[in-house]
């Protein structure tokens, strides 16, 4: 790795320490009970406005069983919207170049797609989908399905913060202050910050212009940074054009790079310190950064440099890979020029730590290891420092987890935040735990039987298994980035796909509010001298040793036979 | 239940018209009054007329002008896409091959020189609109010969067109490929 690849990585370090600790507590702030929080004077009227025209009662709170029915009643309103969008556009305004009506299939799996917060795209933006779908479908499910997953992570942390409480919170008051008062505000700037880097917003369809060698050349147009803006901060990741954020219209420079990947971390990184703030608990929160960042880095290091180090079958060929004054060198394949193997590694580490999935260059192309990592990066849970609201969520989790294994270990009768730990809760934790790698493993086990699963492979061998797993690694974490060879466009890939998805988030949403529910409703006990403290190193260790072994024993099997092989044969 | 689904329809109707027509729509306006030409694309135009982007790159073939890195679209600004092959897939490892050796006999390179690795892998958009200055630097006789141009006066546009690491450390250096070829038709039009 260069040397300027090592101040790259810590600018963006610098940058995330600079502002996550600030709209952490913040956002506490806007989800904290009863607190006033900055800017009350403008948003009060308009949320109260919303609550009217919606007839909902801001004050009544919620248990955690109506909290997830006002939630699956909002995902699947969300679905049915974004599933008529596509399937009506050509008779509705605002498609320029006469895009038809998207097949059921691939539109099912798109809605299923956004309105779980994953992205994953079984089609090209610029030619499947009018602007009027971007906008009012897919834009606004950026929004919403990201803001309906800080909403339960706000449940869960009054759930773990309240004491013999029997409710959480009200889902339509932080599905609307998650919205209005963090998600807009912040979109805004971004977007205009990466419209004025040369990401394009305006309503035009294609331009058409002669190049120097007189070839006609299309220039598409469309409101792209404005989605852009909103995908990587509510950690969605879906681009307005298939290629996403190596698109150049996308993402312009590298100054438009950094900040984008910067959005895709902000907020679930903040949210470590939201959670510190809400269990009045500050070393709590900052523990469980250091977990988030710690991972994080380790893992954009390693991607960095495995990139950066080349490939040496072309080294074979001929072909100079070294870095120098006037090349980026590493492996190319698949990276644009002005991102080269740090910006691109470290953008791979970043989409897949967090449930974002949007890429700036084709993970399918990196060197085995690489892609290995990233999706590495996924099986961990997306924790590090994972999607916003769920990462933090799937992190507490596994906290939980390791507590019991310490109780275990020391025969003592596990707590958290003064909360005993039972087995009611431990079930939840469990089914929390198997649901992604079962629906995982048990469709990349049937992809790999099937002879119309295979088809859609763009590599055959160890690569072709990759391409399959990391395509339900992805669905099922609700990533959104993929292994872009796999064509999962075919009826298999969109109906599993969408239903690995829906595992991935209400199986593991559900259970969240559940664990939610059981703790409010405890007396926290006092701490003893034989209280496990969870704000130490070494309960941090604790914890990443915990996410490690069980991603490790679930999935290295299966790795072995993917990326492993493959890396050891080049 | 019903109380829930009337109160979801609710609220995905009123962030749809904020999030869905406003935002976007008060984005478009300020960054059209802002940078109207990043936010329409960047276009370069010539003689009145547009010819391209700075931002997309395009295919050029002809001696006299600088070529981009291959691309799995052919420069098509209507798709984008990389060829998404692995790195041990034998397709795409002939492919390479094939291309260093072209670029060595189009560029008068010895059999065993060593070629840039941005100019034969395909990049991730398939519009890339850099190619790095190794790459500039060899191909820059065959363009002065092909022109007529002193080889020192084609280096020195190189260099005109190379952007360097944002604030020195971010993204990478490069040329811009589109930005050079027009600046070598304005100083020396190819016969």
């Amino acid at each position: 790795m260069s040397g300027a690849a090592w101040f790259q990585f810590a600018a963006l370090i610098a940058a995330l320490l600079a502002t996550a600790p600030f709209l952490g507590r913040y956002m506490a702030k806007v989800y904290g009970d009863g607190e006033k929080a900055p800017g009350d004077r403008f948003f009060l009227p308009v949320e109260r406005a919303v609550y009217r025209l919606c007839r909902v009662d801001p004050d009544s709170e919620q248990r955690w069983t109506s909290y997830a029915l006002s939630l699956l009643a909002f995902s699947a309103v969300s679905f049915l919207a974004v599933y008529g969008l596509q399937r009506l556009q050509p008779f509705l305004p605002l498609n320029p170049v006469d895009l038809p009506a998207v097949e059921p299939r691939v539109a099912f799996n798109v809605a299923v797609s956004f309105a779980t917060n994953t992205n994953w795209q079984a089609y090209g933006g610029e030619s499947t989908m009018s602007h009027l779908t971007q906008m009012l479908g897919l834009t606004v499910q950026n929004f919403v399905s990201a803001a309906a997953g800080m909403a339960v992570m706000a449940a869960f942390l009054r759930g773990l913060a309240r004491r013999r409480a029997a409710t959480l919170g009200n889902f339509w008051v932080d599905l609307t202050r998650g919205t209005l008062r963090i998600l807009l505000p912040l979109s805004t700037l971004v977007a205009l910050v990466l419209a004025g880097c040369g990401v394009i917003q305006n309503l035009n369809g294609h331009t058409v212009v002669t190049t120097l060698e007189g070839a006609a050349q299309t220039i598409p147009g469309g409101p792209a940074a404005s989605q852009v803006a909103i995908k990587q901060l509510g950690t969605n990741g879906g681009g307005f054009f298939d290629m996403n954020s190596a698109h150049p219209f996308e993402n312009a420079t590298a100054l438009s790079n950094f900040v984008e990947n910067w959005a895709i971390l902000v907020i679930p990184l903040a949210l470590a310190f939201t959670f510190g703030a809400m269990v009045r608990d500050r070393r709590q929160g900052r523990a469980v950064f250091g977990i988030m960042l710690a991972v994080w880095a380790v893992m954009s290091i390693g991607t960095m440099a495995l990139e950066a180090g080349g490939s040496p079958r072309l080294e074979a060929l001929g072909v100079d890979q070294s870095a120098a004054a006037d090349q980026s060198g590493g492996y190319l394949e698949g990276k644009e020029v002005r991102f080269g193997p740090a910006a691109s590694g470290l953008w791979a580490a970043s989409t897949t730590g967090t449930s974002n999935g949007s890429v700036n260059a084709m993970h399918d192309s990196f060197t085995p290891a690489g892609g290995g990592l990233a999706m590495v990066h996924m099986m961990f849970g997306e924790v590090s420092p994972g999607g916003v609201g769920v990462g933090l969520n799937g992190l507490l989790v596994m906290a939980v987890l390791a507590v019991f294994i310490a109780g275990l270990m020391v025969g003592r009768t596990p707590e958290y935040l003064g909360k005993k730990i039972r087995a009611a809760e431990m079930k939840l934790v469990v089914l929390y735990v198997l649901a992604m790698p079962t629906v995982l493993l048990g469709f990349a086990a049937a992809s790999v039987l099937l002879p119309t699963a295979l088809a859609s492979l763009n590599n055959t061998g160890p690569h072709g298994l990759s391409e399959i797993l990391y395509g339900y690694a992805s669905t099922a974490n609700n990533n959104g980035s993929a292994f872009a060879g796999l064509d999962s466009s075919t009826t298999w890939y969109t109906t599993t796909m969408g239903l690995a998805m829906l595992v991935g988030r209400f199986f593991l949403i559900i259970p969240v509010l559940a664990i939610a529910g059981s703790m409010a409703a405890k007396r926290p006990a006092p701490a003893t001298a034989g209280t496990l403290p969870t704000h130490t190193p070494l309960f941090a260790g604790m914890v990443v040793g915990v996410m490690v072994i069980v991603a490790g024993l679930t999935f290295l099997p299966a790795l072995a036979l993917g990326p492993i092989v493959e890396q050891l044969s080049l | 239940m019903l109380r829930q689904l009337t109160a979801a329809a609710g609220m995905l109707l009123v962030f749809t018209a904020l999030t869905g027509l406003v935002y976007p729509l008060v984005v478009t306006g300020a960054a059209q009054a802002a940078f109207g030409h990043r936010a329409d694309g960047s276009l370069i135009e010539r003689d009145g007329e547009a010819v391209g982007s700075e931002l997309i790159g395009q295919p050029f073939e002809g001696e006299g002008y600088f070529h981009p890195r291959p691309s799995a679209v052919g420069y098509d600004g209507a798709a984008s896409g990389g060829d998404n092959l692995g790195p041990s897939d034998e397709g795409l490892l002939e492919g390479i091959e094939a291309r260093t050796e072209e670029y060595r006999a189009e560029n008068g390179l010895a059999d065993d020189a060593e070629v840039p690795v941005d100019a034969v892998t395909a990049s991730a958009s398939g519009l890339d609109p850099h190619i790095t200055v190794a790459n500039a630097r060899l191909q820059t006789s065959r363009v002065a010969e092909a022109r007529g141009m002193d080889t020192g006066e084609v280096a020195r546009l190189v260099d005109d067109n190379t952007t360097g690491r944002t604030l020195g450390v971010l993204g990478e250096k490069g040329v811009n490929v589109l930005e050079l070829n027009l600046a070598l038709d304005e100083e020396a039009p190819a016969s």
